[in-house]
């Protein structure tokens, strides 16, 4: 971050919204992991919710996106790939398995206790 | 003999030496917790069962520490600006918090663990837990190695702010690179091991 001290007070207000972006972020997070849908969907949905979160850290309270060295953006792409590939290569194992109902174990959990309570 | 650009970019990275040191030490810091979570996703998808995480882990818990770090991350960059704009007494009161907030958050995870302990669930009971104590008890040596360097920022390092206040505004930009990095392994870690 660099810049003249009102440019720095702009900065403190996004701060606090992105503050509560993450907030309702990780409420989302816990509500997601109750939907009815098969295991490899439920991984997608909360990866793509951390994900979507860890770019808001990065991007505004680490300042990535203010940054414009070559030198430390290759650095950072290369390691942004090679770790895509390697939270790839085992879900690769079980790519024929995508679509079949197979639920995570808590959804509907709610409805199948009130079934146990009758 | 003094270590050259510690403040001034240089000219061919484009960044001054502390920033890009801190810069690839977490990009070797993703490599390490990306092929720990790699391994947690081979575990997972290749085992015949697999305890939902609510089974063992408190979500309630996991969702209180999850906001004390996400707390502690805009103590910090709010710590940073405060240098930024001059104003140390913030800067003092604003670090204080995400010393404190971190502790706050260990004596938590100590709770869950001495429940996991309590009721013999140590790694060796299954692949889960296994994974679970790893994960989390590596990214809890973060905590404390943060937490550290964070009270010297807070404490006596906090002096060269009186002397060499470029200089301090980097370390603790650094310092706070580390922080949120903290942080977003632990936003990755909540859902994959509390809610799958």
């Amino acid at each position: 971050m660099s810049g003249s001290a009102e440019e720095v007070r702009k900065h403190i207000a996004t701060y606090k919204k992105i503050a509560g972006a993450l907030a309702v972020g990780t409420v989302v997070t816990v509500l997601a992991s109750y939907l009815d849908v098969s295991v490899a969907i439920g991984i997608t949905i909360a990866l793509v919710i951390a994900t979507t979160k860890a770019s808001l850290v990065a991007n505004y309270f680490m300042h990535l996106g203010e940054e414009r060295s070559q030198w430390l953006m290759v650095s950072l792409g290369l390691t942004a790939v090679f770790w895509l590939v390697l939270m790839l290569v085992p879900l690769f194992t079980m790519s024929d398995n995508v679509g079949v109902h197979k639920t995570l174990p808590n959804a509907n959990a709610a409805v199948h206790e009130a079934e146990e309570a009758h | 003999m003094e270590i050259p650009y510690t403040v001034a970019e240089r000219p061919d990275t484009g960044l001054n030496n502390v920033k890009l040191g801190i810069w690839l030490f977490l990009a070797s810091e993703v490599m390490l917790f990306g092929g720990l979570f790699s391994t947690y996703i081979l575990l997972r998808v290749g085992a015949v069962e697999w305890p939902q995480g609510a089974e063992f882990l408190n979500i309630p818990i996991g969702t209180v520490n999850t906001v004390i770090l996400i707390a502690s991350s805009v103590t910090m960059v709010m710590a940073y600006a405060s240098l930024k704009l001059g104003d140390f007494a913030k800067y003092k009161g604003y670090m204080l918090a995400t010393v404190l907030l971190p502790v706050l958050f260990l004596c938590i995870k100590g709770y869950e663990y001495y429940e996991k302990v309590s009721h013999d669930h140590l790694p060796s009971h299954s692949t889960f837990l296994a994974i679970y104590w790893t994960m989390t008890a590596l990214h809890g040596l973060h905590i404390i190695g943060g937490i550290v360097v964070n009270s010297y920022f807070w404490g006596p390092g906090s002096k060269m702010w009186h002397t060499k206040p470029a200089m301090f505004e980097n370390r603790v930009e650094a310092a706070g690179l580390y922080w949120h990095f903290v942080d977003l392994v632990w936003i990755f870690l909540f859902p994959v091991l509390y809610l799958l």
